[in-house]
């Protein structure tokens, strides 16, 4: 097994909530992120999936420590990060880049598109060969932009274009990991295939690894190695790929996965669906024991006391639940268990 | 009108933008009908007109800078050259509409049930009581828990999947034969996507309510529809029933569609995205409205794609598609790139 790239120890980040008033007591804690711990490996692809505000780009963002983790160790290319002073994190940021999700608030519209592109050899006072307009314009042809465009604002383009940039920035330095936010929900699908093809391409070059995050389970299938649930700050499954999607062994990816529509009518009108009821309880005030107890189709007593630890149940397939799915039942219920 | 199921007609509708920029062709020409109790679901890209067209259907696009002309038949009568007093009276009652964002639709100030109660209030003759009483019923019927409470909260204290519930109450509370649902889910995670689907289909069983269900999802489409429309350009691409689109679908656009979405089901090897990107409205090309970016129209004769607007023409008695390509051309590709079902 290869040395993760990437390695996350029980990170936490807690955003405190102020009760106001003359002390402005911290009266609580919104657990975005509690105690999660992932590896990823050079070159693959680990995808991070969950619903809305299940603390996926909490996850990211604290990972590259863009926002200061609560706890937890962050070890990237055998470094902690969480331990590095801010000045000492600098060179490393050319190892590890991060794209967004909105193409259109990330990018700054008063710098041209080469100063964007062209940022981080400034920022890392890199010299390519060259010259930087002529690195920045090799890059705009790789990512399927017109070079001659080097001159043009991010608002003369369109959403799938100023992902592009948003892309080739990223890869300019060569990093070794990306982490990629969303970083196609806000496009339309036939501008959305163009830019997964593009990361898929960009990997095969450079063999970087990305952690994609997402909430679009096709999507995650798609592009991921290897894929992680979340729910509501913690790490409910995670298995490669294939195993996740045909054999998945926790109750919430089984209803997860059940819930997404297949564009598909015949196949999409004879299947069962597990319906979830009710909504995502507050990170401020999760349940005790299992935090998918309250929505849980299989919960008894002992999923309100205990917490269950993600187990490894079968060779990389890590699951937290006292009760988790029969992979036989849950593979012969169909994609494959989805199809 | 010939079938008496028709609930809604609409028949070459146009509208345009007047905007600094030049005019805007939102909508060309766009005809569809819609049967008592089905769904047909618009399908296309972000800017390709799905929401303008039913805005104007619903008579709410009111801006001094558009121009709407064609017809628009509803149970048989005109809405376009109607009063619009006449067609205000219609909307909440014979016709709702149900938008993507709640927020927007809710009134911050007001608690959900004083919301719904005065929905019934406008369009029926009864006393508050009774207005609440079906208020809470309706709340009960999408889903809302303990009611008694809920029915006091205001809008901001709900979360976003009660709050399209609440959207959904608010559109049905009069029983209206048409609902015009303009991506009701897109905002909602998978889960609650699952429950409110799930309530329309059960709603729609109940009511008989026609459905006209705007999205760009197109497993949300497999899983509601009865009838597709396709929109690229601000035009009707392609129309026909929902099994014809994905296993016999005609026109390139939907061909690049449905080649380019990932597939929960399995895993696809390669992805074949649509090069290029959507037409502006401003400037439209002058044939084919996809001709810029279909990697087919080499095969048709004397650049005809990018001469001559296409007709919608039928290529079965209920399919229709916006096409230059011959018969014998589209099955050779579709049998070629194993698009749709081949048999
Ligand atoms: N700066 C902040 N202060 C307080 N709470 C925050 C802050 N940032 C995020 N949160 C909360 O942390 C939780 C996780 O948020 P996060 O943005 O990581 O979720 P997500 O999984 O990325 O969701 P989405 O799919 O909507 O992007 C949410 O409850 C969110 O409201
Ligand atoms: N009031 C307006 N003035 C000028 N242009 C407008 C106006 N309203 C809409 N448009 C334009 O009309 C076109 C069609 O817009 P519409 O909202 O119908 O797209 P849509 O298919 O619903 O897209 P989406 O999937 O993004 O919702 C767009 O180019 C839009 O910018
Ligand atoms: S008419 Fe021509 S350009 Fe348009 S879709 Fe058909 S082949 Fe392509
Ligand atoms: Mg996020
Ligand atoms: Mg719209």
């Amino acid at each position: 097994m290869a040395t993760p790239i990437l390695k996350v120890t029980n990170l936490q980040k807690y955003f405190p909530i102020h009760g106001g008033g003359l002390f402005n007591r911290v009266v609580g804690n919104v657990r975005a992120v509690d105690g999660i711990s992932l590896e990823v490996n050079p070159g693959e692809t680990l995808g991070l999936v969950g619903e809305s505000g299940c603390g996926k780009s909490t996850a990211g963002r604290a990972m590259l420590r863009l926002i200061e983790p609560t706890a937890g160790a962050v070890e990237f290319d055998g470094q902690d990060l969480t331990k590095l002073k801010k000045k000492d994190l600098v060179p490393l940021r050319r190892e590890m880049q991060m794209i967004f999700q909105d193409p259109f608030s990330s990018l700054n519209p008063r710098q041209t598109v080469g100063d964007i592109i062209g940022a981080p050899f400034k920022v890392q006072g890199v010299k390519p060969e060259g010259g930087i307009a002529k690195a920045v314009q090799g890059l705009m042809d790789r990512v399927g932009l017109n070079p001659e465009h080097y001159n043009r604002y991010p608002n003369e383009f369109s959403g799938g274009q100023r992902q592009r940039i948003g892309i080739a920035r990223a890869i300019a330095l060569k990093p070794k990991l990306i982490v990629c936010d969303e970083p196609v929900s806000a496009l339309d699908v036939s501008i959305q295939a163009q830019v997964l093809n593009l990361l898929d391409d960009i990997q095969q070059e450079f063999g970087l690894a990305y952690l994609f995050v997402a909430h679009d389970l096709s999507v995650v299938r798609h592009i991921s190695d290897r894929v992680a649930v979340m729910y509501l700050g913690k790490i409910m499954e995670s298995a490669t790929q294939a195993d996740l999607y045909q054999a998945p062994l926790h109750p919430y990816t089984h209803a997860l996965l059940s819930a997404v529509p297949i564009a598909d009518p015949d196949l999409e009108r004879s299947r069962e669906r597990i319906i979830l009821t009710g909504d995502l309880p507050s990170p401020s005030n999760p349940p005790s024991g299992c935090v998918f107890r309250t929505r849980c189709f299989k919960a008894q007593s002992r999923c309100e006391t205990e917490v269950p630890e993600l187990r490894e149940l079968a060779s990389g397939h890590k699951v937290a639940c006292h009760f988790p799915m029969d992979s036989n039942t849950a593979s012969a219920t169909g994609s494959d268990f989805i199809g | 009108m010939t079938n008496p199921n028709v609930i809604l007609e609409v028949k070459n509708l146009n509208v345009e933008f007047t905007t600094d920029d030049g005019v805007v062709h939102a909508v060309n020409d766009v005809s569809y009908t819609v049967e008592r109790g089905k769904t047909l679901a618009i399908v296309g890209e972000s800017g390709s007109g799905k929401s303008v067209s039913s805005l104007a259907v619903m008579g709410l696009l009111t801006g001094a800078n558009s121009k709407i002309s064609g017809e628009v038949y509803f149970n048989g009568n005109e809405l376009i050259a109607a009063d619009p007093e006449a067609v205000r009276k219609l909307r909440g009652d014979e016709m709702a509409m149900i938008f993507q964002d709640p927020l927007s639709a809710l009134h911050p100030y007001y608690t959900i049930g004083d919301q719904l109660a005065e929905a019934v209030r406008v369009h029926n003759d009864v006393s508050e009581t009774q207005a609440l009483e079906r208020a809470a019923e309706m709340l009960a019927k999408v889903g809302i828990p303990d009611v008694d409470q809920r029915i006091d909260d205001y809008p901001h204290q709900l979360s976003g999947g009660m709050r399209q519930r609440v959207m959904i109450a608010m559109a049905l509370i009069n029983g209206p034969e048409l609902l015009i649902a303009d991506e009701p889910t897109t905002a909602l995670d998978v889960t609650v996507q699952a429950q409110i689907l799930d309530l329309l289909r059960e709603l729609q069983k109940e009511f008989g309510t026609a459905i006209v269900l705007i999205t760009h999802d197109l497993g949300v489409v497999a899983d509601l529809a009865d009838e597709v429309l396709v929109m690229y350009g601000g035009s009707a691409v392609e129309h026909a029933p929902v099994r014809e689109i994905f296993y016999s679908p005609q026109m390139p656009y939907t061909w690049g569609l449905l080649a380019s979405i990932p597939q929960i089901s399995a895993k696809k090897e390669q992805l074949d995205p649509i090069p290029g990107s959507p037409p502006s409205l401003l400037n439209l090309p002058k044939g084919c409205v996809f001709a810029p970016r279909c990697t087919f129209k080499d095969q048709v004769a004397d650049h005809a794609c990018a001469n001559t607007f296409p007709e919608l023409l039928a290529v079965s008695p209920d399919h229709e598609a916006r096409c230059h390509l011959s018969e014998t051309q589209r099955n050779t590709i579709r049998a070629e790139r194993k698009i749709g079902k081949v048999n």
